[in-house]
């Protein structure tokens, strides 16, 4: 009855269009546009002036814009080997949390009202607390004097503590750790929605449990394999805190070198090529990641 | 047989998986009542670590900023959350759903370097352009935060309106109530769960950010991540441990509360 009156009116002059338009108009204002700004000053080179870039017209009016910082990232073995290793990283790191996870939410999914209930809010309690503060906790443990250590040393399993801080060892770990429940939530989502009496006949005609998962189970569970392992491997790539805190002083990822162009160097142009690259390197994933959400939200 | 030991298998699996998750966490808060400076090193049970985080002035001011900005955040991202929410579940096709919908999911998993460095550099576009932001302080802040916690409190309002039975808000309608009516007295209270963890969600997420806030903020806007990791970065401190120890409380405290909520729902049926 309510569609009939405002379907007279245009979309956007009615209530319905407002209630879109504010959120609408505040998106596109401070997360698209600055996209834009940000490929816009890319384009210019850097100079000593407040703001410290030449601008993308001149005097005359000539556009005056060139390729110079990307030319410089692609010259440069340097950034090329800090995509790759971004790359490489976010994509291993993605693989353990993937392999952690899976059993949990399998676990989760499976398990009565109740304990499904305790074991979510169990997974969700780390994620809800301070991610820097978790990056700190797992700093503490892997140091050379830390509890790992120390457990180690005096259970006689080794004689002297292990690096284990700054190196990609404890990138690993810290990804893994700290996206952990973007893995399981999705993949929760998925199992808790599957329909077992598949599984069930499987196993009723003879199939083996570990055959029936393989075939059923983990098939009809993709899209939120990738749902979540496009949670974990985006955000990962442009990681700037666990790189830092725990990775080598020398590792190289994009996200850090972007960090230490923009507020050491303070080439801000450059910082913007830095991050225009990575947005094209993200923008397959992130859309594979948009389908799977629309397709899970069309089918809820 | 093979049940049984693919039993086994999962169960340690899924004890070794949240092992992994609290054991970090467990080490953190016993440490904070450490005597001894040493991480590694027990000296006997002190509470003096929380004595000197509540005389260290710096900490305290910055944990004051970063939850008058997490309010303000929080409420501003449920209201434009909400609509966005709303939006995206109810009002099926518009011309720019499609945009619509990759600017609510974007923000979703866009590393944090990407989203703080474009917001700083709009900003300072904009202030030569209109001259405001004025510098940088706790305004663009906020703005920053309400921009990627509007979409995570999009997610969690369309997967809970999505799941609503209309036909009671049709019914108030029908009636005679006002589309607006209806929705203040049947829909908005029906969403209320959503709301609220929306909020909390939004709150989180801003209390929490670090990359974002320091591009965004100017100086003498230090929020208490940036303070935490300056500290962090220069060495480990017993005082942090206490200070993480009380949010993990808090964050404990709030979430238990809500799953005892639940739970009692559950068996009232």
């Amino acid at each position: 009855m309510a569609a009939v009156s405002e379907g007279r009116r245009p979309f956007w002059l009615s209530g319905r269009g407002v209630v879109t338009g504010i959120p609408y108009l505040w998106l596109f204002v401070f997360f698209l546009v600055p996209f834009a700004i940000v490929f816009r000053i890319s384009l210019s080179e850097p100079m000593i002036a407040q703001p410290p870039y030449s601008p993308l017209f001149g005097a005359d009016g000539g556009y005056q814009g060139s390729f110079f910082n990307y030319e410089l990232l692609f010259d440069d073995a340097l950034y090329r080997a800090g995509y790759l290793n971004s790359l490489w990283v976010a994509g291993c790191a993605t693989l353990v949390t993937l392999l952690i996870g899976y059993p949990m939410a399998y676990a989760i999914a499976r398990a009565g009202a109740l304990a499904r209930n305790l074991l979510l809010m169990a997974v969700m309690l780390p994620f809800w607390s301070s991610f820097l503060l978790r990056v700190y906790a797992l700093k503490t443990l892997m140091a050379d004097t830390g509890l790992v250590n120390a457990l180690l040393l005096s259970l006689g399993v080794i004689d002297s503590p292990i690096r284990m801080l700054q190196t990609d060892f404890a990138l690993y770990v810290g990804i893994s750790y700290t996206y952990l429940p973007f893995m399981i939530l999705p993949l929760y989502a998925t199992l808790e929605r599957l329909d077992w009496s598949l599984v069930e006949a499987a196993e009723d005609l003879g199939c083996r449990p570990w055959k029936a998962f393989l075939l059923i189970t983990l098939p009809l569970s993709i899209p939120g394999i990738i749902a979540g392992a496009m949670l974990v491997f985006i955000p990962a790539t442009g990681e700037f805190v666990i790189p830092n805190l725990l990775g080598a002083s020398d590792t190289l990822m994009v996200g850090r070198m972007l960090w230490d162009t923009f507020f050491n160097e303070r080439d801000w142009t450059l910082a913007s090529a830095l991050a225009v690259v990575l947005l094209l390197f993200l923008v397959l994933p992130i859309m594979l990641f948009q389908v799977v959400q629309q397709r899970r939200g069309a089918t809820s | 047989m093979r049940r049984t030991g693919g039993r086994v298998a999962l169960l340690t699996l899924v004890a070794g998986g949240f092992a992994f998750l609290y054991l970090p966490l467990i080490v953190l808060v016993l440490f904070s009542f450490n005597a001894s400076k040493l991480v590694s090193v027990w000296g006997g049970w002190s509470v003096k670590w929380y004595g000197e985080l509540l005389r260290n002035e710096q900490v305290l001011m910055a944990a004051w900023l970063s939850i008058k900005i997490a309010v303000i955040n929080a409420t501003g991202a449920t209201l434009l959350g909400t609509m966005a929410g709303l939006a995206l579940a109810r009002f099926g096709r518009f011309g720019g759903r499609l945009l619509f919908t990759g600017l609510i999911a974007a923000p979703l998993v866009m590393p944090d370097v990407i989203i703080g460095i474009s917001l700083l550099l709009t900003f300072v576009s904009m202030e030569q352009l209109i001259g405001w932001p004025a510098g940088r302080g706790v305004d663009t802040i906020l703005i920053a935060h309400i921009t990627f916690s509007t979409a995570f409190v999009a997610v969690v309002v369309q997967a809970r309106a999505g799941g609503l039975d209309r036909s009671i808000e049709e019914a108030a309608m029908d009636l005679g109530a006002r589309p607006l009516t209806a929705f203040l007295l049947v829909t908005l209270p029906m969403l209320a769960p959503a709301l609220a963890s929306g909020w909390l969600l939004a709150f989180t997420l801003s209390l929490d950010d670090l990359v974002i806030a320091s591009f965004a903020s100017g100086p003498g806007s230090s929020t208490l991540p940036m303070v935490i990791f300056s500290k962090v970065r220069l060495g480990v401190t017993p005082e942090i441990n206490a200070l993480a120890t009380l949010l993990i409380g808090a964050v404990a405290l709030a979430a238990g509360g809500a799953t005892w909520v639940q739970i009692r729902r559950m068996s009232r049926g």
